[in-house]
C-alpha cells in the first residue's frame, strides 16, 4: 500500500494523547474531534481525554447519529458537519477598518496573525479537501492573506480512515480512504483481536521531531499489512459511489433538464451543503459603520450561491429559482471547477448528503445525468 | 429602496442632529426594550440622533415632524388606522419594527378567526369595542422607509439599519436563511442530529440562530426568508412526527399573516389528519 517501512512506526493506545500533549509543549495550538451536541465537531482539544473515544456515527441523506461504540476506538466516526475550513477559511474576518481622517480617512490593515495550529485527525478527504483550497486561495497571482496566514505553519495529523461512513464516496473521487501525502503524520488505527495500537506515517521532519517524543518502535510487515487490511475494510465499505468519469459532459448537457425543477421541489435553498462542504470558498463582503460615521469596517462572511442576494447584479438576482441555484451548486462541484482549476470541485467527503436537512443527495443527483433518468430538454 | 444620509440633509442648521421618534401600535413593547438595551450603544446613539419622542424612554416630548420613526406594532383598531398616517406625514424616513408592525404580529391570529365571535367570548359589553377584523401590517396601510424583522427585532440590526440611515448607505441586513448563520456559527443541525423540527430553512436569519445553538428547533421569530420552500419544511416536519395541526400552529406564530407562512398554515388546516 506504498508504505516505506523505514519511515513507518508503530505506537501504543496511549499515543494520540501523547501526541497531543507533544504538540502543546511544542507551543501548537491543537484542534481536533470532540463530540458537542450529539455530533463530532473540531475544538480545541489539549489532552487525549477530548477525543470521541468509543464513538461511531450513522449517516445517511439528512440523518447524523453518533452512537457509543464498544470497542474504545478513537478513530470509530467519519467526519461530522465541522471541516478544517472553519479554522483555515473561518466564517467571518475583517478584511481591515477605516478611521476618518479630517476630509479623507486612514486604513488600518488587518494584522494577519494566527496561533501556530495542529490539526488532528484529518481525514484523506479533508487533506484533498485542504489541498483544494490551497489551490484557490494560494495558486494564483493574488494569494489570500487571511488563509495564507492560517494555513502556513499548520501541523497536519491525519487519520487514515478503518470505516467509511454511509455517505462517504472518497474512493469514487479517488482521496480515499488512505492518504499517500500532505500530511506531519498519519495515523492508522488496529483495534482488532485485542490489539490496539496505531501505525505512524512521517511525513516531513518536524512530523518526525514530535513522534520522537511519543514512545514507539519500527513497524514490521505484519504491521503493515494489518495497516493495508484497515484501508481495505474502509474501501469496501463506502456508503456512497459516483461514477466521476464524463460527468462533468453529462451534466452540462443537461443544463435545460427538468430535473432541476424536481430536485427544485424538495430543495430549502437553504446554504447548508455549501457551507459543510470543505471546498466551496466563496464569500461576501459587508462594509459596516458605526453610528458617529467615523469608523468603518469591511468583513469577510460565507456566503452561498443558494442565496438571493449571491447572484444580485445590477438590476436584480440572476438566479431567482430555487432550480437555478442547485444547477449552479452541482454544476460548479461536479464540471465547471474542472474548467476554473483544472479538478473536481467535490472530494467525496459526504458532508453535504449528511447535512441537507432535505436529504439531497448529490451522488443520486448527478447519477440522474448520466443514466439519462434525467431528460434533457423540458419536453 | 430609497435611503438619503440624513447628515448631509441638514442643510444650513449643520449642528442640528437628526431626530429621532419611536411609536407604539398594537404590540407588547418588546422591540421598544430591545432599544433601550442597546446599553453600551446608547451613549453613541444620543449621540448621533436627538431623541425627539419616545414615551417608553422619556416624557419629554418634542413635536414633529421628526427624521427617523421608528414604528412598533400592527394596525388592529380603526384609530390605529387613522394614526399611522398622521405618524406618517411627521416622519422623514418610517422604520417598521417587529413582527408585529412587519408581518402583523402574533395578534394576525384573530385573521383566521370570525373576530366578532372572540370579542364575544371574550368582553362582557364587546359593543364597547371597536376594533378591525385583520391585524395588519404598517406597510398595507402607508409607505415605509424600511422593515425591520424579529419577534423582538435584534440589537445590532436595529443599530445597523438606524447607522445606514444616518450615513446614507445600505443596510447590511441578509434576507437568506437562518441556516446560513447556524452553520457559520457552528451549531450541528438540530433536524438532522437529533430529528428536531426547525424552521431555520424557511427563517430570514437575524437572530445568529439563537435557538439551535440550545438544541431547540427555530421557532420562525423573523418571518419567511426570501424564497421560502415551506412545503419541503413541511413534508420533513411531518417525516420526524408532526401531524397537520402541528404544522398549522408552527406556521402561525409571530409570524402568522407573513404570506408563505399563511399559506401554508391554511392548506394543512384544510388536510385531515
Ligand atoms: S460536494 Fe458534498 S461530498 Fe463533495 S466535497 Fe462538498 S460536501 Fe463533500
Ligand atoms: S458550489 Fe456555490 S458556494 Fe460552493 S464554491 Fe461553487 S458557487 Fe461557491
Ligand atoms: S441541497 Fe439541501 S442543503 Fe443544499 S440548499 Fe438544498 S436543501 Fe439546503
Ligand atoms: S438547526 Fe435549523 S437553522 Fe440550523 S442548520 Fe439545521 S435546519 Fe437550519
Amino acid at each position: 500500500m506504498g508504505f516505506s517501512e523505514r519511515e513507518t512506526l508503530v505506537v501504543d493506545a496511549n499515543a494520540p494523547g501523547a501526541i497531543v500533549s507533544a504538540l502543546n509543549r511544542a507551543g501548537f495550538e491543537v484542534i481536533g474531534p470532540t463530540v458537542e451536541s450529539g455530533s463530532v465537531v473540531y475544538g480545541p482539544i489539549s489532552t487525549g481525554e477530548n477525543l470521541p473515544r468509543g464513538f461511531t456515527d450513522t449517516q445517511e441523506p439528512g440523518h447524523y447519529r453518533l452512537n457509543p461504540h464498544a470497542d474504545g476506538s478513537y478513530f470509530g466516526y467519519v467526519v461530522g458537519p465541522h471541516s478544517w475550513k472553519r479554522y483555515l477559511h473561518p466564517p467571518a474576518v475583517r478584511l481591515f477598518a477605516a478611521r476618518r481622517e479630517g476630509k479623507g480617512f486612514a486604513l488600518e490593515a488587518q494584522p494577519q496573525e494566527a496561533p501556530p495550529r495542529a490539526f488532528f485527525g484529518v481525514r484523506p478527504c479533508e487533506l484533498a479537501a485542504i489541498a483544494r483550497q490551497d489551490r484557490i486561495f494560494l495558486g494564483g497571482a493574488q494569494p489570500d492573506p487571511t488563509y495564507r496566514t492560517n494555513r502556513e505553519g499548520a501541523f497536519l495529523v491525519a487519520v487514515q480512515c478503518g470505516r467509511a461512513g454511509g455517505t462517504c464516496f472518497c474512493a469514487s473521487m479517488g482521496t480515499g480512504p488512505r492518504a499517500a501525502a500532505g500530511f506531519d503524520l498519519a495515523l492508522t488505527e488496529l483495534s482488532d483481536g485485542g490489539r490496539h495500537e496505531f501505525v505512524v506515517e512521517i511525513g516531513s521532519p518536524r512530523g518526525r521531531d514530535i513522534l520522537a517524543k511519543v514512545p514507539h518502535r519500527l513497524a514490521t510487515e505484519d504491521d503493515l499489512n494489518a495497516a493495508a487490511a484497515v484501508t481495505a475494510r474502509a474501501q469496501a465499505g463506502m456508503g456512497r459511489s459516483l461514477e466521476a468519469e464524463g460527468l462533468p459532459k453529462a451534466l452540462l448537457a443537461g443544463l435545460e433538464s427538468p430535473r432541476w425543477e424536481t430536485t427544485a421541489a424538495r430543495c430549502l435553498s437553504c446554504a447548508n451543503c455549501t457551507m459543510v462542504c470543505p471546498t466551496c470558498f466563496c464569500t461576501t463582503v459587508e462594509d459596516t459603520t458605526d453610528l458617529t460615521g467615523d469608523h468603518a469596517e469591511r468583513w469577510r462572511r460565507w456566503d452561498s450561491c443558494f442565496t438571493l442576494d449571491f447572484s444580485y447584479i445590477h438590476g436584480g438576482a440572476v438566479r431567482r429559482t430555487t432550480a437555478s441555484r442547485y444547477r449552479q451548486w452541482l454544476t460548479h462541484k461536479f464540471a465547471t471547477w474542472f474548467e476554473q482549476f483544472g479538478e473536481s470541485g467535490c472530494v467525496g467527503c459526504g458532508r453535504c448528503i449528511t447535512w441537507c436537512p432535505a436529504g439531497i443527495d448529490v451522488t443520486e443527483e448527478a447519477r440522474a445525468f448520466r443514466t439519462g433518468s434525467a431528460p434533457k430538454e423540458r419536453t | 429602496m430609497k435611503i438619503g444620509s440624513h447628515r448631509t440633509r441638514r442643510g444650513a442648521d449643520a449642528t442640528r442632529k437628526p431626530t429621532l421618534a419611536v411609536f407604539k401600535l398594537a404590540s407588547c413593547d418588546g422591540c421598544q426594550l430591545a432599544i433601550l438595551d442597546c446599553e453600551d450603544e446608547l451613549l453613541a446613539l444620543s449621540g448621533a440622533v436627538e431623541v425627539a419622542n419616545f414615551a417608553e424612554a422619556s416624557r419629554a416630548i418634542q413635536k414633529g415632524p421628526y427624521d427617523i420613526s421608528l414604528v412598533e406594532g400592527s394596525v388592529t383598531t380603526p384609530h390605529d388606522a387613522e394614526r399611522i398616517h398622521e405618524i406618517r406625514r411627521q416622519s422623514r424616513t418610517l422604520i417598521t419594527i417587529g413582527a408585529c408592525a412587519t408581518a402583523g404580529g402574533i395578534q394576525a391570529l384573530r385573521n383566521f378567526t370570525d373576530v366578532a365571535e372572540l370579542a364575544r367570548a371574550v368582553y362582557a359589553s364587546p359593543d364597547y369595542l371597536s376594533t378591525l377584523s385583520k391585524s395588519t401590517p404598517i406597510v398595507e396601510h402607508v409607505f415605509v422607509d424600511y422593515q425591520l424583522r424579529g419577534c423582538p427585532i435584534d440589537k445590532r440590526q436595529l443599530l445597523e439599519v438606524l447607522t445606514a440611515f444616518l450615513h446614507g448607505r445600505k443596510p447590511a441586513v441578509s434576507t437568506a436563511s437562518v441556516c446560513l448563520e447556524c452553520k457559520r456559527r457552528g451549531t450541528p443541525c438540530v433536524m438532522v442530529a437529533h430529528g428536531t423540527p426547525c424552521l431555520g430553512p424557511v427563517t430570514q436569519a437575524g437572530c445568529g440562530a439563537i435557538c439551535p445553538a440550545y438544541d431547540r428547533g427555530c421557532y420562525a421569530c423573523f418571518g419567511p426568508a426570501e424564497t421560502a420552500n415551506t412545503a419541503s419544511v413541511a413534508t420533513l416536519w411531518g417525516a420526524m412526527g408532526a401531524a397537520a395541526p402541528d404544522l398549522v400552529r408552527a406556521f402561525r406564530t409571530f409570524n402568522a399573516a407573513a404570506e408563505p407562512f399563511r399559506r401554508e398554515s391554511e392548506l394543512h388546516e384544510r388536510t385531515p389528519g
